[in-house]
């Protein structure tokens, strides 16, 4: 078995059988979310076109070049650690509820929870009363506290941040630098055992010596850039070795206005901002692909409608028409309470709404693109040949037109993904975004804006959004550029 | 020449006409007007007559497309979609919820709009092709590498940042100029100005200075520049007197179509900095459910940005003598 399966396939697994671990401990009650079932779809359909890239070395070529970019690399690492959060949490049920004595049949709580809250724990469930700074032990307003000489106004202690701090002016220090370098001796540890191993596998593969292939990564100069890959990763190990340390003790990014952690807040927003960038995507490709090859495949009147469509749908502003949607979408909510069981799934199709509106308003850009590569690619003599022998429209469109215009929609595809992700933000500010029960970048700004205003001020749900936001786009972006200088015929041939 | 105007003005009503039916459907089939009233005046506990009054009031209360009552004409001008559609092609937006006049709302809180939405685009253009003619300048050195990146990191800054972090610094810590507000006064109105501008400005960096970059470097490859650097030419006239001339015709593209757009304001900005332009007119619009004014901007929006397509064709022929519109061309 090749390597990346095999890391595929032990990544399955331990998926797998933490899954199987919640199934099996407790009768849940599994809840799928329409989101939920089109990331599984999507997770199906990406997954049958790399094993299809895989098997084909015409279509592994590009996908070489991007795998000899260092930034691309490391973006990649990022981007996977962003992706297993998300799926992690897409992953839903409701927990039984204690049995009471006689009772036969299961009832279920309310909440839906995700694989994520199971495996997130103390972070998610540790709440305080209101705003707390990083690292507080103390809250950030003051009370009222008794005290044995009567009530005093002062700053209450956190009741889980720091908790375990006899005297938290004292002990913070010590005890900060000892688990910093705790999680950096145990993250080096686990980092250097894979280190070695991937080495071994290396220097195996290579009929290389283990030193000599250690001082290649090392340089840089193997044709995978793995000193980036490791050094990407070596940086989340020590992150979540870190978070792993500090977690259940402190609330690391401090808590918000109803006393959350703002870190698990920021991390729960990772799946709604990977809906954003990908589902929005899934959606508009079908309509997109279709009405832009049939364009320019038939011309003529078909041609002439579609064309109107979309210079119909492109000219009105984006914003506006998303507005416009949601807030119909809103008196008919408002209007429909009964269709919706738990508030999730109310907040959830919501969600899925404006992933569908958003497709609508973008899918006119990649569709007058593959328009016109589709007239390009119908000229060339190999379709004139197809016409001849007889071959049907849809096979000829299917075999011999769409994996000509392929690498436009690859490219349309990354390209987007980090416009979506920031577009989400956008949106919330504007009213018009995902339901404000949903946990989002775009709800987290946009009550941050009110906490600036404060003194002194409330900065950390604001930073945390920025820094999760920024890390996504920023990865994003630098992928998609490699992906595009790889694909792009345009580019390749200016280079040669 | 003439004739070919004409022709592109006429292929804009049936597009003007889609979009009017989209938002109609939106706004008048998908909810009707009695969801929308019950909306208005709270979920529940709403009377039929208090719903009927509503309507009568803004003008609701009549068949959506035909109507069969009056004896002689009317069947089809006297039904919601005439009166709040149709009405639109000659910009008679109504009336707001609040009894407002849309059409005279539009014309008092264009011109702030501009105000900041001109200096934002002039500044932001030259600022961004002189930045990518200087890094193609240094193309494939290490100043290109570094401006590259630099330009995805900006580009990967949320606009919300930009302006969060620029009212932070500049008006909260420095206290240079006031966090929000306008003044109609020439003489105050650059200190309100400043800050939207500044923000406007470099937001834009990212994006605006990699599109012109891929643009001169696209230029750059070409073969007359290959014969102007033959001939001896050094790389600043190369550079200035012929890629920069030649560049101008795909730069127009994108240039002369968010031209009239500018009208329309910028919707977080203005809401940020308190301007009373036309963009945070939408969102207070948005905010307070006002389904007339969204649909007005719609429109308006709609009919500025096919203006901007036509007024893209026309300069074209104008910078580029090789290109002839009308029947020749085809």
């Amino acid at each position: 078995m090749s390597k990346p399966s095999l890391i595929f396939a032990l990544s399955l697994l331990t998926v797998l059988a933490v899954t199987t671990g919640v199934a099996t401990s407790e009768h849940v009650k599994w809840v799928f979310l329409w989101t939920d079932i089109l990331i599984y779809v999507l997770i199906l359909a990406v997954g049958s076109f790399a094993i299809q890239v895989w098997r084909k070395e015409h279509l592994r070529a590009p996908w070489h070049h991007v795998s000899q970019r260092p930034l691309a690399m490391a973006a990649a690492v990022v981007l996977s650690m962003y992706m297993i959060i998300g799926v992690l949490d897409s992953i839903h049920f409701r927990e039984p509820l204690d049995n009471q004595a006689g009772q036969t049949e299961m009832h279920y709580s309310g909440e839906v929870v995700s694989l994520f809250d199971k495996l997130a724990g103390p972070l998610g469930n540790q709440g305080e009363k209101t705003y707390s700074a990083p690292f507080a032990s103390h809250l950030f307003t003051k009370e009222t506290i008794d005290s044995p000489q009567g009530p005093i106004r002062a700053y209450p202690r956190l009741q889980y941040g720091g908790h375990h701090l006899a005297d938290p002016d004292r002990d913070f220090w010590p005890d900060l630098i000892k688990g910093a370098s705790l999680s950096f001796i145990y993250s080096l540890m686990f980092w250097l055992v894979l280190l070695a191993a991937v080495t071994h596998l290396l220097a195996r593969h290579y009929a290389k010596g283990f030193v000599p292939m250690l001082r290649q990564i090392a340089s840089g100069k193997t044709s995978v850039p793995f000193r980036s890959l490791f050094l990407t990763f070596g940086l989340i190990c020590y992150l979540t070795a870190f978070i792993l340390i500090f977690g259940d003790k402190y609330h690391i990014l401090g808590t918000d206005k109803v006393g959350n952690d703002v870190l698990f807040f920021s991390l729960k927003s990772i799946r709604t901002g990977l809906v954003f960038g990908t589902l929005t995507t899934l959606i508009m490709l079908p309509f997109a692909v279709m009405l832009g090859i049939m364009a320019g495949y038939f011309r003529g009147w078909v041609d002439d409608v579609i064309q109107y469509v979309y210079t119909t749908l492109s000219s009105i502003p984006g914003v506006l028409l998303i507005a416009a949607a949601i807030l119909s979408l809103q008196v008919y909510m408002a209007n429909n309470p009964e269709m919706f069981e738990t508030v999730t799934e109310r907040a959830d199709l919501r969600l899925l709404f404006l992933c569908i509106i958003l497709g609508i308003t973008s899918w006119t850009g990649l569709c007058r693109l593959l328009r016109a590569e589709t007239l390009k690619v119908c000229r060339l003599d190999y379709i004139e040949a197809a016409l001849s022998f007889g071959t049907s429209h849809f096979k000829i469109i299917t075999r011999h037109i769409l994996p000509n215009v392929m690498h436009i929609i690859l490219i349309s595809i990354v390209l987007d993904f980090s416009g979506l992700v920031l577009a989400e933000a956008v949106l919330s500010y504007v009213g018009v975004g995902v339901d404000p029960i949903t946990t989002s970048w775009g709800n987290m700004i946009n009550s941050a804006r009110l906490e600036m205003a404060r003194d002194p001020m409330v900065w950390w749900s604001l930073a945390a959004a920025f820094i999760f936001m920024f890390t996504l786009v920023l990865a994003a972006n630098l992928f998609s550029d490699a992906v595009r200088d790889a694909f792009d015929p345009r580019i390749t041939r200016a280079k040669q | 020449m003439f004739a070919y105007i004409i022709r592109r003005i006429l292929y804009a009503i049936p597009i003007l006409l889609g979009v009017n039916v989209i938002t109609f459907t939106l706004f008048f089939v998908v909810n009707k007007p009695d969801d929308m009233a019950r909306m208005h005046l709270g979920m529940k506990h709403v009377q039929q007559a208090d719903i009927d009054k509503w309507k009568s009031s803004h003008g609701y209360d009549k068949p959506l497309f035909y109507n069969s009552s009056p004896v002689t004409g009317g069947h089809l001008t006297d039904t919601i979609f005439f009166k709040k559609s149709i009405r639109l092609f000659v910009f008679d937006f109504g009336n707001a919820d609040d009894g407002r006049n849309i059409g005279h709302d539009i014309r008092q809180r264009v011109l702030p709009s501009l105000a900041i939405a001109i200096p934002i685009f002039i500044i932001g253009l030259l600022l961004n092709i002189t930045l990518a003619l200087i890094i193609a300048f240094f193309r494939a050195t290490y100043v290109d590498y570094t401006g590259m990146i630099l330009c995805v990191v900006l580009m990967s800054i949320s606009t919300l940042f930009y302006i969060i972090g620029g009212q932070y610094l500049i008006s909260k810590v420095w206290h240079l100029v006031p966090i929000s507000g306008f003044s109609t006064h020439i003489s105050t109105l650059s200190k309100f100005i400043i800050l939207p501008v500044v923000v406007g400005v470099i937001g834009g960096i990212g994006s605006g200075t990699r599109w012109y970059r891929t643009i001169f470097l696209e230029e750059i490859s070409k073969d007359y520049v290959r014969t102007v650097r033959a001939k001896g030419m050094p790389e600043r006239v190369v550079l200035f007197r012929h890629v920069l001339r030649n560049a101008l015709v795909p730069i127009l593209t994108g240039v002369v179509v968010v031209i009239p757009l500018l009208f329309m304001g910028s919707l977080i900005l203005e809401s940020f900095f308190g301007i009373p332009g036309l963009g945070s007119y939408t969102i207070d619009a948005i905010g307070s459910q006002d389904f007339a004014i969204v649909r007005s901007m719609v429109f308006l929006g709609s009919a500025l940005y096919i203006l901007g397509l036509i007024l893209t064709d026309i300069s074209y022929t104008m910078v580029d003598p090789r290109i002839r519109l009308g029947a020749e061309a085809s």
